[in-house]
């Protein structure tokens, strides 16, 4: 089953086109990888899909479970199941970490006609996460992001993810910044979501992340384009060889 | 937000603008001697004050009006107001009240019946130039508080009022306090006795009702020794195409280690957004912390007017007192705010903190102007300034003007500026968790506002909240 359909994208970042005619389809259950060179994209494509202000999209369309949300607010598409973890996740100062998770869930959980979480309720959920991701209890008590660490900022990511339980989850850069301990942490956290319904889309420079996350498929986005999609199998060949061995050899 | 919270927040109109339908007795607009001789009598004052009066008066003609606001304004007409407004009725007691004034209040979330009281807050309610009741005056006395109006104070307590009235802001301070002086009409007196922390929250209510006159209020409040105090004030007014004129003193005096905290949450009338009408509020609000061990804490939530110029301020005369400031001053529609503090060091280990939020929207401009002065007898002294702007839009405009004077090399001064966008990259980031833009604004400015709202006791909070929310509704986008 697909989860997310791209189709012919073309996307402008101000005047600069940035997507060429983009094809993209997201398996239920599965892990896709995206791997590119600097400026082939890979940002303004996961911008594109959760409706991010500085992108236009000029041609094509992206379908979620069968439905274009080109025309979508931002908080719709998140509403319906799209989640991205941010590569530089905003301070927010002044607003509490746990107020913010819980408005943000219990917005979902009121979308999704279901009562919303009591305090307690909700306190009782994130305690539990908070173990599993190695994080401190008074990070849900700091504002949101404010001082946090490098880690600590792709740790709160995938708590926010954990305790949403989105349908399609982007992951850009996760794995920038992280040493080898919130690696693990995040890794374990992300693979604990793969539950045979959901769908990956992994954005990386690197093949470290992939290690730990086990893709199903790897497309290389280059130019505004998917120019190759394999199997796991492709990352020690990007290894070897970089991207322009690869695109040569096509 | 509480479903009807949310449809006044739709409307996006000052919620506060209806006029209580009463009579009402005003003095024929003008002002000279005979004006101030007319107002003395309408309270029936002692001859004193009335000389105190007129000597304010004689000294106001001599002064002119300060322009070094940045603070743009058609001028005043002084002798276009009407400086004398009183509901018809004059009432003994509670039964007496114009039941329409009664009504009006419970309108403005201020239940003055008996029985309906709040619950821990002794209210003061003053339209106009009168204050029309005052609540839970019998139980404070009980524990030597007073609690009463200003005119009743003048004639029951003289000795007070002749000891600390003009001592903190002297009768020729500048000009709108020395015309304070000569015109003032009603307000609050507050007197806790030694040792006593005052049982209830004290506050005032401010209500400017009738057509095209102003509001001189005048407070006093002392804390004798070892004594506590927290009062709370708010206002409104009716919505009008005309400005009008509210020039408020306000005096505090704090013993050996006693403390007063006071809260403001001003909400006049700002005008529309052509600037046109809105509430020209030129206040002179000034505590002295007298006694060593003493301290004075200002909290004010600002959302109001269409011209504000207020700067509470301390002066730290005992050794080791303390001043604070706190201040959220909100300007949108075309309201300019030009506000912040002074804190004056005298005594020894002396200690003051100033966190200052401006918050601009649509075409407001807001401007921080703030004065630390560190006296030479004042060694240790030490002062904390924080002055934050966040700017919604980009017609609207954040100013920041920090003085400071010292006389002493020793004292540690230290002073933090910010001016920030509410950014797109932080309404996204809650966008993208399903908050809707409105609900990710508000949590952002409320953020932003924290250090500040958490400084007001906790039924304030929460309408500094919902005020907020009010105020900034249809500015964003």
């Amino acid at each position: 089953m697909i989860t997310l359909d791209i189709q012919n994208l073309e996307a402008k970042i101000g005047d600069k086109q940035i997507l060429n005619g983009l094809n993209l389809q997201l398996e239920a259950g599965k892990v896709h990888a995206i791997m590119g060179p600097n400026g082939a994209g890979k940002s303004t494509l996961s911008k594109a899909i959760v409706g991010h202000y500085d992108v236009a999209i000029v041609g094509g369309d992206i379908f979620y479970k069968g439905k274009s949300i080109k025309e979508m607010e931002p908080e719709e598409r998140a509403l319906e199941g799209i989640f991205l973890s941010f590569q530089h996740p905003v301070e927010i100062p002044g607003v509490n970490n746990a107020y913010f998770l819980r408005t943000a869930l219990n917005a979902k959980r009121k979308h999704e006609g279901k009562e919303e979480l009591n305090a307690a309720e909700f306190l009782r959920l994130m305690r539990t996460h908070l173990e599993e991701l190695g994080m401190k209890p008074d990070m849900i008590s700091r504002s949101l992001n404010e001082g946090f660490s490098g880690g600590e900022k792709k740790r709160n990511e995938i708590l926010q993810m954990l305790v949403l339980e989105p349908d399609v989850i982007i992951l850009d850069e996760i794995d920038s910044g992280l040493d080898i301990d919130a690696l693990r942490a995040v890794s374990e956290g992300i693979n604990k979501m793969k539950d045979g319904k959901r769908s990956f889309l992994v954005i990386t420079h690197y093949s470290r992340i992939l290690d730990y996350i086990e893709p199903d498929y790897i497309h290389v986005l280059k130019d505004g384009q998917i120019v190759k999609t394999a199997g796991p199998e492709l990352v020690a060949q990007l290894e070897e060889e970089g991207y322009d061995g690869i695109i040569v050899n096509e | 937000m509480e479903s009807n919270e949310l449809d006044k927040a739709v409307s996006g109109e000052y919620a506060l603008g209806f006029e209580i339908d009463i009579e009402t007795d005003v003095a024929p607009p003008g002002l000279d001697e005979k004006t101030i001789a007319f107002i003395s009598k309408k309270k029936n004052e002692p001859e004193w004050m009335l000389e105190l009066r007129l000597k304010a008066f004689t000294k106001w003609q001599t002064m002119t009006e300060p322009h070094w606001g940045k603070l743009d304004y058609t001028p005043i007409d002084y002798q276009s107001i009407s400086y004398f407004a009183a509901p018809k009725q004059a009432p003994e007691s509670l039964d007496e009240v114009d039941p329409k004034i009664i009504e009006a209040y419970k309108k403005l979330g201020i239940p003055l019946e008996e029985q309906k009281q709040l619950q821990g807050i002794a209210v003061d309610a003053v339209v106009d130039s009168v204050s029309v009741t005052t609540t839970y005056s019998e139980e404070l006395s009980k524990h030597g508080v007073i609690f009463c109006s200003i005119s009743d104070a003048i004639r029951d307590y003289p000795e007070l009022i002749k000891k600390y009235m003009f001592s903190v802001v002297p009768m020729n301070d500048n000009f709108f306090a020395t015309l304070n002086s000569a015109v003032f009409t009603d307000g609050t007196f507050v007197y806790i006795p030694k040792g006593v922390r005052c049982p209830m929250e004290l506050s005032t209510y401010f209500r400017i009702n009738a057509l095209n006159t102003g509001q001189f209020e005048r407070t006093l409040i002392v804390a004798e020794e070892g004594s506590y105090v927290s009062y709370n004030e708010g206002c409104s007014a009716p919505t009008r195409d005309e400005h009008q004129l509210h020039a408020a003193v306000v005096e505090l005096v704090t013993l050996r280690d006693a403390e007063i905290k006071y809260s403001t949450i001003q909400n006049w009338y700002p005008g529309d957004e052509n600037g046109k009408g809105g509430i020209y509020n030129f206040v002179t609000k000034r505590g002295l912390c007298k006694g060593d061990n003493s301290k004075i804490s200002w909290t004010q939530v600002e959302t109001g007017s269409a011209i504000t110029w207020k700067y509470p301020s301390c002066v730290l005369k005992g050794d080791n007192s303390v001043g604070e400031f706190y201040s959220v001053a909100v300007t949108t529609l075309a309201q300019q705010a030009d506000t912040g503090t002074k804190m004056i060091h005298l005594g020894k280990n002396t200690s003051s903190t100033i966190i200052s939020k401006g918050i601009s929207a649509m075409k407001g401009q807001n401007t921080y102007r703030g004065l630390v002065k560190i006296g030479a007898n004042a060694t240790g002294a030490r002062n904390y300034s924080e002055c934050d702007s966040l700017l919604i839009g980009s017609q609207c405009g954040a100013h920041t003007f920090p003085y400071l004077e010292s006389k002493d090399t020793q004292g540690q001064v230290e002073h933090e500026a910010t001016t920030s966008k509410i950014s797109d990259e932080q309404l996204f980031y809650l966008r993208q968790r399903g908050i809707n833009e409105e609900d990710a604004v508000s949590m952002i400015v409320h953020g932003f506002c924290k250090q500040v709202f958490s400084q007001l006791p906790m039924e304030y909070a929460v309408e500094a909240k919902a005020l907020l929310e009010l105020t900034l509704e249809g500015s964003v986008g």
